[in-house]
């Protein structure tokens, strides 16, 4: 057995504490996605390119596209998800970087929020804002639309920190790009149905609230409980 | 109290306590088997509404009743390797994993089976249904997250932080299908209804639970041992007992 | 360097053993690192000193017997230099050190100047060969204020000059109380007492 991390106080010079170190992680990894834009916009691209493979598939009657408008939208945003959970942390461990961050003395628990929320920042955020465009393209009824951004901004986090989970028990591993899918599908499913109800609701003209209400609980479930789960698999990755 | 939770730990120890588990739990598993089986397939009366078809639930019910309950024994179990560093915590882990998703298997196959005489379709996205596929795809999951890493220890640690989330997610992945299902069905129709179920028929049914409780455990029992013999494969304990069994 | 009393040890090792693969790479290994140690495990490849070390910095929680204490904030520098490609020298340095202690500017750009990156340090570090990625983690090492440093090869992809430099600095850091573990293929030419740590022997002063 082996003792924990020494405690920041036993440094000679003050180390920063955790909200400022977060804040620092957090502006770092900002400024690597802007220094890579197009990894930013594939997300995006992907979302574009699958809303016009569901016209294709189904049809391009407007009412028929419109009655599972919510749906379509819904899962597109949790596939492009999907896709860019994978590499939330695995630059990271293939350079070193998360082996130095694993010895910082700050709590590990912050510092992956910190990582996250600069995930949810470049691709959950980017999506909400871009759905109106592509709810118009498939008729989605305009009243719906608010509740369809709402819905993907908070939808969206949960997906990022589940997704981090799947990412952090799997950035080890050399073969395995489905595997991570596999792991989290099952949980973003609850998300997946509470945010297109959310929607639905809104097209019926009933008020979305209480949908977003469950997604925003979801929400905090996740941001208490989901970092315990991705430090502990970055460290079982580090480790293996 | 802590030497039994220490002689837990020793592999040679686990192995032969298993056997010696095994060795009346085996028959007791088959004899309670038959019985139920025989007791529900054969002796009860036939359902007013669904006939004879209805005989199914004796194998489908405790398939799905072992599958959830075998989930939470795997998230404690490897809770257990977590917290407490117990490597035989890990192998029972990893052992209810293949038993669980098979059991989900049988649930939703014999379902199905169900579904055909009695509403017409081999498949229903009913509430129970689609939360037992779901239940498949989170143990298809841990076993694919075990077989994906090469170093066994991360498995096991990996499986573990997987099933515990898992564990958290079962509640609010059942209680969104459920939700879910009656948004989208009148609730005039209810497909796996909790009808009241007669006294005759609810005796065999439990005994059918416990009669495949039952198999899981000897299921478990029976992997673990396996698993003991494959990782302590080069030990002398082991090479001993391979040479008992040659003689 | 830092308040703490002569004897007291930056690290103490009891009873360390591995297994890897069927093979028992070391077993019941003890030690103690204390303020002015330089430390060198020595070992051919695939010894298991690369484990070791992992195991002191902390990266190894599990799979190991024993029991490792530390009583100091400790530096690790791995195979991996966690230099990142489309961030500056100055930015990853500064990233370095972050949990450590906040650095002003001035100092970032002096470790940098010390390590020959003058000039270097605001270019995108996809352009800088990986020795020069090498020099920023030394640079790390200039700045940081950790007593106990533990250096997986850190001779690796570093030319001569650089060489020497580093066995300079190496032991101005244990002459001031600091100590250092490190792993290398070759010997260190200083004028200072190396320890040799053999993973089968023990501690051969």
């Amino acid at each position: 057995m082996s003792s924990g991390a020494p405690a920041a106080s036993t440094l000679t010079q003050r180390s920063p504490g955790t909200l400022p170190f977060c804040v620092s992680l957090l502006r770092r990894q900002l400024t690597l996605a802007a220094r890579r834009p197009i990894e930013i916009g594939n997300p995006l691209l992907f979302f574009a390119m699958v809303v016009a493979l569901f016209p294709l598939g189904l049809g391009p009657a407007p009412d028929q596209l419109a009655g599972f408008a919510p749906g379509i939208l819904w899962i597109i945003a949790l596939l492009s998800n999907l896709l860019t959970s994978d590499a939330v942390f695995r630059s990271d461990f293939e350079d070193g970087s998360l082996e130095q961050l694993l010895l910082a003395p700050q709590p590990l628990f912050m510092s992956v929020l910190a990582y996250i929320g600069a995930h949810w920042l470049t691709t959950g955020l980017l999506l909400a804002l871009v759905s109106p465009v592509f709810a118009l393209m498939i008729n989605l009824p305009t009243q719906a639309i608010p509740a369809l951004v709402a819905s993907l901004l908070l939808g969206t986090a949960v997906l990022s920190l589940v997704g981090g989970i799947g990412a952090a028990l799997t950035v080890g591993l050399k073969r395995g790009g489905m595997l991570i899918s596999l792991l989290i599908l099952p949980f973003y499913m609850p998300v997946l149905i509470f945010g297109s109800a959310a929607v639905q609701n809104a097209v019926l003209g009933t008020p979305a609230t209480p949908y977003l209400a469950i997604i925003a609980a979801m929400l905090c479930l996740a941001i208490a409980l989901a970092p315990l789960a991705i430090a502990a698999g970055l460290r079982i990755s580090v480790d293996a | 109290m802590w030497s039994f939770f220490h002689k837990l730990g020793s592999p040679p120890w686990l192995y032969r306590i298993a056997g010696t588990i095994l060795r009346w739990l085996l028959p007791l598993t088959l004899v309670t088997l038959a019985v139920g089986l025989c007791w529900g397939l054969l002796f009860t009366a036939p359902d007013f509404r669904q006939g004879n078809s209805y005989r199914i639930i004796y194998i489908h019910v405790p398939a799905a009743v072992v599958a959830l309950a075998g989930y939470y024994v795997m998230a404690i179990a490897g809770a257990v390797s977590l917290i407490w560093r117990m490597k035989m915590a890990d192998i029972a882990m990893k052992a209810c994993a293949p038993i669980g998703a098979a059991l989900t298997f049988i649930a939703l196959v014999t379902g199905a089976i169900w579904g055909k005489p009695t509403w017409g379709t081999w498949w229903v996205w009913d509430a129970r249904i689609t939360s037992m596929l779901i239940l498949l795809f989170l143990y298809l999951g841990v076993v694919a997250l075990y077989e994906a890493y090469d170093n066994k220890e991360a498995a096991g640690k990996a499986c573990a932080v997987l099933s515990l989330v898992g564990m958290v997610n079962i509640p609010i992945i059942y209680k969104s299908v459920d939700w879910w299902y009656s948004l989208h069905q009148p609730a005039s129709i209810k497909f796996t209804g909790d009808s009241t179920i007669d006294p005759s028929m609810l005796y065999p049914l439990l005994l059918m639970i416990g009669a495949f409780y039952a198999v899981f455990t000897c299921c478990l029992l029976m992997n673990m041992r396996a698993e003991i013999l494959e990782r302590e494969a080069r030990t002398n304990w082991v090479k001993k007992l391979a040479l008992e069994y040659r003689a | 360097m830092s308040s703490r009393t002569a004897g007291e040890p930056l690290l103490a090792v009891e009873s360390l053993g591995l297994e890897r693969g069927g093979r028992e790479l070391f077993r019941e290994l003890c030690f103690k690192v204390l303020p002015g140690h330089l430390l060198q495990v020595d070992g051919p490849n695939g010894a298991g000193k690369t484990s070791l070390l992992r195991i002191l910095a902390g990266l190894s929680r599990y799979g190991f017997d024993g029991r490792v204490v530390r009583h100091s904030p400790l530096l690790y520098l791995g195979h991996h230099s966690a230099v990142k490609a489309l961030l500056t020298p100055r930015e990853n340095l500064l990233w370095h050190v972050a949990g450590e202690c906040a650095y002003s500017d001035r100092q970032v750009e002096e470790a940098l100047a010390k390590v020959g990156l003058y000039g270097y340090e605001d270019v995108a570090s996809h352009a800088l060969s990986a020795g020069q990625h090498r020099r920023v983690n030394l640079a790390r090492l200039y700045l940081s204020q950790c007593p106990l440093w533990l250096l997986d090869e850190p001779f690796t992809a570093i030319d001569k000059g650089g060489v020497a430099e580093l066995e300079k600095l190496l032991v101005t850091h244990v002459e001031r109380g600091g100590a250092v573990v490190m792993t290398s293929h070759q010997l260190l030419q200083v004028a200072y007492e190396v320890q040799m740590l053999s993973l089968t022997d023990g501690l051969v002063a």
